[in-house]
């Protein structure tokens, strides 16, 4: 408990840090304990566990590809641009997160479904994503996104805009700063970002069974998957959970062991 | 040095305990709570709190005969929780403090009673199914056979689940294959799309049209009896209160129970 550079640590502090980890672990030790070892390997490898995991992935990586899209202008604003109303739009931004996802999916509904306000003009483009794989990703993105925004326009504030500043004194022009300072400056908030938004997608649940619904290959993530299995075979839903853990330590892993903390130069 | 790091630990310690007694504070409350309840199953006449586990279709109909059996039994406060009927198994195996189980199918009564946690089950309900369509009827579905045609959107419980049985039961009794655009875990899930006007069509119970008010039509499916579902209910056998866990059981598969079940659209057993 005493390590070796808790000098500046008060004594108080790492129990309390004990307990909060117990909290977090226990579940999952629980959750080990009922796993049926055996099996876990033909249960993991069904087709449809397998389907399930294959439309994860993918959904998950667009999701976050989208994500690292849209977030990336949205928080360089946010830290960067002043404009009226800015304390309401950083305020919206963050909705997704306290919004309960079953809800997140009704809005979604509401905006893209076929008799949502902007169904019509879905229609009109020959555009329909009701029951789609398009509908995931999209549900994936709206509950990740505040995720990204709000680990790069922290970071982005807390470093302040003086190096931007040198540059564009020394005659460099915004796209140029934009990329060479900029940019290198958040990047490894946009690794954390990038890291927090996958686990997000992948964990999507409640926005995905409402507004995308729930098909084997289709729309049937691995948390889906994992619902539906858990009322006719627990044993295949503890099989399920365990790989998704599994997956998203060795992402989130191999993430943090290449921070990538590049400097500015 | 000795005696700094003697003080350091002992911060540690404190804290440690600290938390300790917070977290049995919790129990000991959870307990005190409960004794009422315990020391009242003793009593000849009843009272004290029943806890009701009941499936999610039941809500309506629960709701009333709860508040007519406590009417009945002044002493007696009727304490419903409702979910989905996987949910509320899986929480009473795991033992939460229940005293009847209603369950929306058979399936899920036997998970309780393979645990040795309920008595005899009896019947107290059916359910058939049906279509339910928006209310403007878009696709214009007018039988079972409709849901058959690709251009209806339609919506399904998964074959894992009960109304999912059910419906592939009646997909092979009546020769009609429905290419669904999705499978959902349960009718609340079906009706959300439907009403939405996600999907045009869905198959669900009988009692979920009547329960989702004027958004909702219903296109009654000729040959439904072909898949009944059963709901049972029973006393739990770690009750607290197992005298009105017995009334409550006994009220409800009783002439006033059954006329707000059949009111609300439900088969006789």
């Amino acid at each position: 408990m005493r390590g070796r550079t808790s000098g500046y640590v008060p004594t108080w502090l790492p129990p309390i840090a004990v307990v909060g980890a117990l909290l977090v672990l226990m579940p999952l030790i629980a959750m080990a304990t009922r796993v049926d070892w055996a099996n876990v390997g033909s249960l993991v490898t069904s087709p449809s566990a397998v389907a399930a995991l294959a439309l994860s992935l993918r959904t998950s990586v667009a999701a976050t590809a989208l994500c690292v899209l849209l977030g990336v202008p949205m928080a360089v604003v946010l830290a960067r641009v002043e404009f009226p109303l800015k304390a309401l739009a950083r305020t919206l931004v963050l909705v997704p997160l306290v919004l309960p996802p079953v809800v997140g999916g009704l809005a979604l509904l509401y905006a893209f479904g076929r008799r949502g306000l902007l169904g019509g003009t879905l229609n009109l483009l020959g555009l329909d994503i009701a029951f789609s794989t398009t509908a995931v990703v999209l549900a994936q993105t709206f509950v990740a996104l505040p995720f990204m925004v709000l680990t790069l326009e922290s970071a982005l504030r807390a470093q302040g805009s003086t190096y931007e500043a040198v540059a564009s004194t020394l005659g460099a022009r915004r796209g140029y700063t934009f990329r060479h300072v900029t940019l290198p400056l958040m990047w490894p908030a946009l690794v954390a970002g990038t890291v927090l938004c996958f686990a997000r997608a992948l964990g999507e649940f409640g926005a995905t069974i409402t507004f995308a619904g729930s098909l084997e290959g289709v729309t049937r993530t691995v948390p889906l998957e994992i619902y539906l299995q858990r009322e006719v075979d627990p044993d295949a839903a503890v099989a399920l959970s365990l790989l998704l853990i599994v997956v998203a330590l060795v992402i989130v892993g191999f993430a943090y062991r290449h921070p990538g903390s590049r400097r500015v130069k | 040095m000795t005696h700094m790091r003697r003080a350091r630990g002992r911060a540690a310690v404190l804290s440690m305990l600290a938390i300790a007694l917070l977290l049995a504070g919790c129990t000991a409350n959870g307990d005190a709570a409960r004794s009422p309840a315990t020391a009242s199953a003793a009593g000849t006449d009843l009272n004290g709190t029943v806890t009701v586990f009941a499936a999610a279709s039941l809500t309506d109909t629960f709701t009333q005969i709860a508040d007519a059996f406590e009417a009945e039994h002044p002493g007696v406060t009727v304490a419903l929780s409702f979910g989905g009927s996987s949910d509320l198994a899986t929480q009473i195996v795991e033992g939460a403090p229940a005293d009847v189980f209603a369950s929306a199918n058979e399936a899920q009564m036997e998970v309780v009673t393979d645990a040795e946690l309920a008595g005899a089950p009896v019947t107290f309900a059916t359910n058939v199914l049906t279509v339910a369509v928006p209310a403007d009827n878009p696709a214009l579905v007018t039988s079972f056979a409709d849901l058959g045609n690709v251009a209806v959107t339609t919506v399904v419980c998964a074959p894992q689940v009960p109304c999912g049985a059910a419906t592939r039961k009646l997909e092979n009794d009546l020769g009609v294959d429905i290419p669904a655009v999705s499978e959902e875990n349960n009718v609340t899930d079906v009706l959300g799309k439907v009403r939405s006007g996600q999907a045009d069509a869905g198959v669900v119970y009988v009692t979920d049209i009547a329960r989702a008010g004027g958004d909702l039509a219903a296109v009654p499916i000729v040959g439904a009896d072909a898949a009944i579902n059963a709901c049972p209910i029973a006393p739990l056998t770690d009750a607290h209160n197992p005298t009105a866990a017995t009334a409550f059981v006994s009220y409800v598969t009783g002439t006033k129970g059954q006329a707000v079940l059949a009111d609300a659209g439900f088969g006789t057993p």
